[in-house]
């Protein structure tokens, strides 16, 4: 297990989402609300590239011709196929138990606890005053 | 693949004309269709002449395929050795463009089949024919017979005025569930729109073939408006519909439902699941392919031993001989499609077995 | 029935050189005026002013039925300079013609030109289209072919419109859509089918098309979930046309494909046709053999979108029953319900049967592809 930064917060502004590649693996972020998430980024249904979906809401319904919309942004619609997925837990809706993609935990540290501590930055120098995204593998 | 003490979940008695019907009428449409002339309401494109309306070796002349009781009672019943029978009489009631004219067809069928054919043979049940054109009429005439345990089953075309699933039509499905009666949706069409969607084919043939396209638009119009949701116990027969194009079609409502779902998102199962627990159907014709092996991979393939219902679909011409199944039916599927499944499905079968 | 497990085992170099066709690309128009310079004034006038009169309400915007994606595209299939999905040809080359290794490309317009009540405007904007593809794509980038577009409800200007594009080797097949004005097996069409037979050029049905048609025999579905399923009859319809017309009778060299109708429903059309005509024959006399004979003489499909089955084992039968030489792999990029080369038919093959679906079959099939 190791501290990987994964982006600087801010090229991730609330609302926008993005495809990082950490340690050869494919993560898609997504900004809701300032809340981050990260998943990987194949959709385990055909490979479509979760970081190019759309985000959206979950629609449920209490009966036949009702609409119910919650959790605004917190679902990405897979850009091919449009399964959805929820990005607290990588489960599709359709089949949470067969098709799901991994999560992963995010955190935001502060550029100078990083300079210092056991981080692996990849691509990118830091700077300290700016905040980082931070995923642990 | 002969088979005996079968429960005969389709046979056809026919309406040899409309003057058999008129004692069932009131005086005022007794007097209509005899001074306007009118009979002749079979309800199909095609004349009772043509091939599938009849096997050959059951015509009995020039007369309606069906309409000889002792023919029906020794081709069907003793025929197959049947311990019961469903009539599903197919007239011009649910087809016709007035919804009154309809209405009181469908009454005079349903008081004739109970006088001439049920009181006639303790073996037979009935479906209760129903004018579709106007719900509420439908309603009143499933009230009115609902008490006669021998009617089983609500009986409609396939191909309506408009999609089954519209809220237009839950008054119906309300009374079905109410009175333990499933829906039979038969093979045919009011002929309000075209048989494909590509419009009017030249040949009857064609229109046959295509009526799975009107039992798939059905059934998805079911699952889509919700039907099952809002009545759980609905169960819906698919009567002379064929067999073997199923499994594509549940694939394929499944595919789609997993895209685009968030349209309707009362349907928070897979398609797949909601017609393998409210959906039957019977087993005549099959349209089975040559090679039984590819037939029973196919009937493997629905998922759900508990779909199939046997069926003669006396007198139309569906198979020769004693084979009313085809080879590649598992033997453990036929033994439930003879009894268990037809008893699962009709209720009101087991209540009134002897 | 079930192939040995050693050829199932697609060697490293196989896959290495399996090149594909790719016989459903859409190609769209990078702004709504893109025919205009191949029309006369007075077509240009007259779309600026009343547009192409579909059977439909909603005038521009195609279909009654609200699709699930904007331009019922891939979401990551926009390209940077934000012009439609399939209009930017250097973005499809790396996006889909480079990454997937196309060696050629059937493109399959679908730009609203081919409309049934306004013929003689949609002969001309057929013409604009097929110059078009031309002028944009296939000059351009010799891996695509075009297809002649043409109106089928005018038989006349559709011959003519052939004529014009048979001996050119842009153009690998003609196309058709799934949906017309009357079962496409009527003779009105005939000499479309003529046309095709005498130079050598496969038809291409797209599913969709212009009908004046309810989606379904019982009306209007509510729902595109439901639209989008039933929409498929329509192509069971065509065939089952052709063949009960005898179409293929008269034209027996005629080469027909059904493209992004799914297949799953082949085999048990095949099998009611034949049940049924053995007691109906005598309706439909010139369909003279059982009808399922005609599909494996005449009829070949693609695979898109996929079937995907409970159990992977039915997908191979599915193939197994239709035949691995009548199916030919396609995308239907940049559409949302694209197919992926790699990962949209899980099931086994072996070398041979990989390399018939995604590469001999189609240039076996379709003109000018060498
Ligand atoms: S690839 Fe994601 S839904 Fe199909």
């Amino acid at each position: 297990m190791g501290k990987h930064i994964v982006a600087a917060l801010a090229e991730i502004p609330p609302g926008s989402q993005k495809l990082v590649h950490v340690r050869g693996r494919a993560i898609a972020v997504f900004n809701v609300n300032g809340e981050l998430f990260g998943i990987s980024d194949t959709c385990p249904h055909q490979g479509g590239s979760l970081a190019t979906g759309a985000t959206v809401g979950l629609t449920t319904s209490e009966e036949p011709g009702k609409f119910c919309h919650s959790r605004p942004g917190e679902f990405v619609r897979c850009p091919w196929h449009s399964w959805e997925f929820d990005l607290r837990t990588g489960q599709s809706w359709c089949d949470p138990r067969k098709f799901r993609t991994r999560p992963y935990d995010l955190s935001v540290e502060p550029g100078e606890a990083l300079v210092a501590g056991p981080y692996v930055a990849e691509t990118f120098g830091i700077s300290v005053e700016d905040q980082y995204i931070v995923v642990e593998l | 693949m002969s088979i005996s003490n079968a429960i005969d979940c389709d046979i056809h008695p026919g309406v040899p004309t409309i003057k058999v019907l008129l004692p069932y009428m009131s005086d005022y449409w007794r007097e209509s269709f005899t001074a306007r002339g009118q009979d002749n309401f079979q309800p199909a494109s095609y004349l009772p002449n043509a091939p599938i309306a009849c096997r050959p070796d059951w015509r009995d002349g020039d007369a309606i395929p069906g309409s000889n009781f002792d023919l029906l009672q020794k081709h069907a019943l003793d025929g197959f050795g049947s311990r019961l029978a469903i009539c599903n009489v197919l007239y011009g009631g649910s087809f016709s463009i007035s919804e009154t004219m309809g209405a009181a067809i469908c009454s005079a069928v349903n008081d004739w089949v109970k006088a001439e054919w049920l009181a006639r043979d303790p073996r037979l049940r009935a479906s209760i024919v129903v004018p579709t054109q106007n719900p509420q009429l439908a309603v009143e005439e499933i009230e009115r017979l609902a008490d006669d345990r021998r009617f089983v089953q609500i009986l409609m075309p396939v191909a309506l005025d408009m999609m089954l699933g519209k809220q237009h039509y839950w008054p119906i499905f309300e009374a079905a569930v109410r009175h333990s009666l499933p829906i039979g949706l038969h093979a045919g069409s009011l002929y309000r729109y075209a048989p494909t969607t590509n419009g009017w084919p030249s040949h009857y043939l064609q229109d046959y073939v295509s009526n799975n396209h009107a039992f798939e638009s059905q059934l998805l119009s079911l699952i889509a408006q919700g039907v099952f949701v809002k009545f759980p116990d609905l169960r819906i027969v698919l009567i002379e519909s064929g067999v073997t194009w199923l499994p594509g079609f549940l694939w394929r409502a499944r595919k789609t439902w997993r895209a685009v779902r968030p349209e309707v998102p009362w349907v928070d199962e897979s398609p797949i699941d909601i017609v393998r627990r409210h959906v039957r159907l019977t087993a005549q014709p099959i349209d089975a392919p040559s090679d039984p092996a590819v037939l029973e991979r196919v009937l493997n393939q629905i998922g759900s031993d508990d779909m199939l219902l046997f069926a003669s679909d006396y007198p139309h011409w569906q198979f020769d001989g004693e084979s009313v199944l085809p080879d590649g039916v598992p033997a453990r599927l036929i033994e439930k499609m003879v009894n268990d499944n037809p008893l699962a499905t009709y209720p009101r079968l087991r209540e009134t077995i002897q | 029935m079930n192939v040995p497990d050693q050829v199932l085992e697609r060697s490293a170099e196989t896959a290495a050189k399996l090149q594909l066709v790719d016989c459903d690309i859409h190609p769209s128009l990078n702004h709504r005026q893109a025919l205009h310079p191949y029309l006369e004034k007075r077509w240009r006038d007259h779309l600026d002013t009343y547009g192409s009169l579909a059977h439909c309400v909603y005038a521009g915007r195609g279909g009654p039925y609200p699709r699930f994606t904007p331009e019922t595209a891939r979401r990551d299939a926009w390209p940077p300079n934000g012009n439609p999905p399939g209009s930017d040809l250097e973005f499809m080359k790396v996006q889909h013609l480079d990454a997937h290794d196309i060696r050629f490309g059937i493109l399959e317009p679908i730009v609203g030109a081919n409309n049934a009540r306004n013929t003689d405007l949609s002969a001309a904007l057929c013409t604009a289209t097929n110059d078009w593809q031309v002028d944009e794509f296939t000059s351009k980038d010799k891996r695509l072919k075009a297809s002649i577009h043409i109106g089928a409800e005018d038989a006349e200007l559709a011959v003519e419109e052939i004529e014009r594009r048979a001996g050119d080797r842009n153009f690998a097949q003609i196309q058709l859509g799934s949906r017309s004005v009357e079962p496409i097996g009527r003779k009105r069409y005939w000499p479309i089918f003529e046309a095709a037979q005498r130079n050598d050029m496969p038809i291409g049905f797209h599913v969709g098309g212009p009908s004046p048609y309810a989606p379904s025999p019982s009306g209007w579905p509510d729902y595109y979930i439901e639209d989008h399923h039933v929409l498929t009859h329509s192509a069971h319809a065509q065939v089952a046309s052709m063949i009960l017309e005898g179409v293929f009778e008269l034209f027996p060299k005629v080469r027909v494909v059904m493209i992004e109708a799914g297949f799953a429903w082949v085999p048990p059309l095949a099998w009611r046709l034949d049940n049924h005509w053995r007691k109906m024959r005598s309706e439909t006399p010139l369909c003279k053999r059982p009808p399922s004979e005609y599909l494996k003489q005449n009829v070949w499909f693609t695979t898109q979108p996929a079937e995907e089955p409970e159990h992977r084992e039915d997908l191979r039968l599915l193939f197994e029953l239709i035949g691995f030489d009548r199916m030919m792999f396609a995308t239907d990029y940049p559409h949302w319900d694209f197919d992926d080369p790699q990962r949209a038919l899980v099931m086994p093959m072996s070398d041979a049967e990989r390399r018939m679906l995604f590469h001999d079959n189609a240039m076996n099939f379709y003109a000018n592809l060498d």
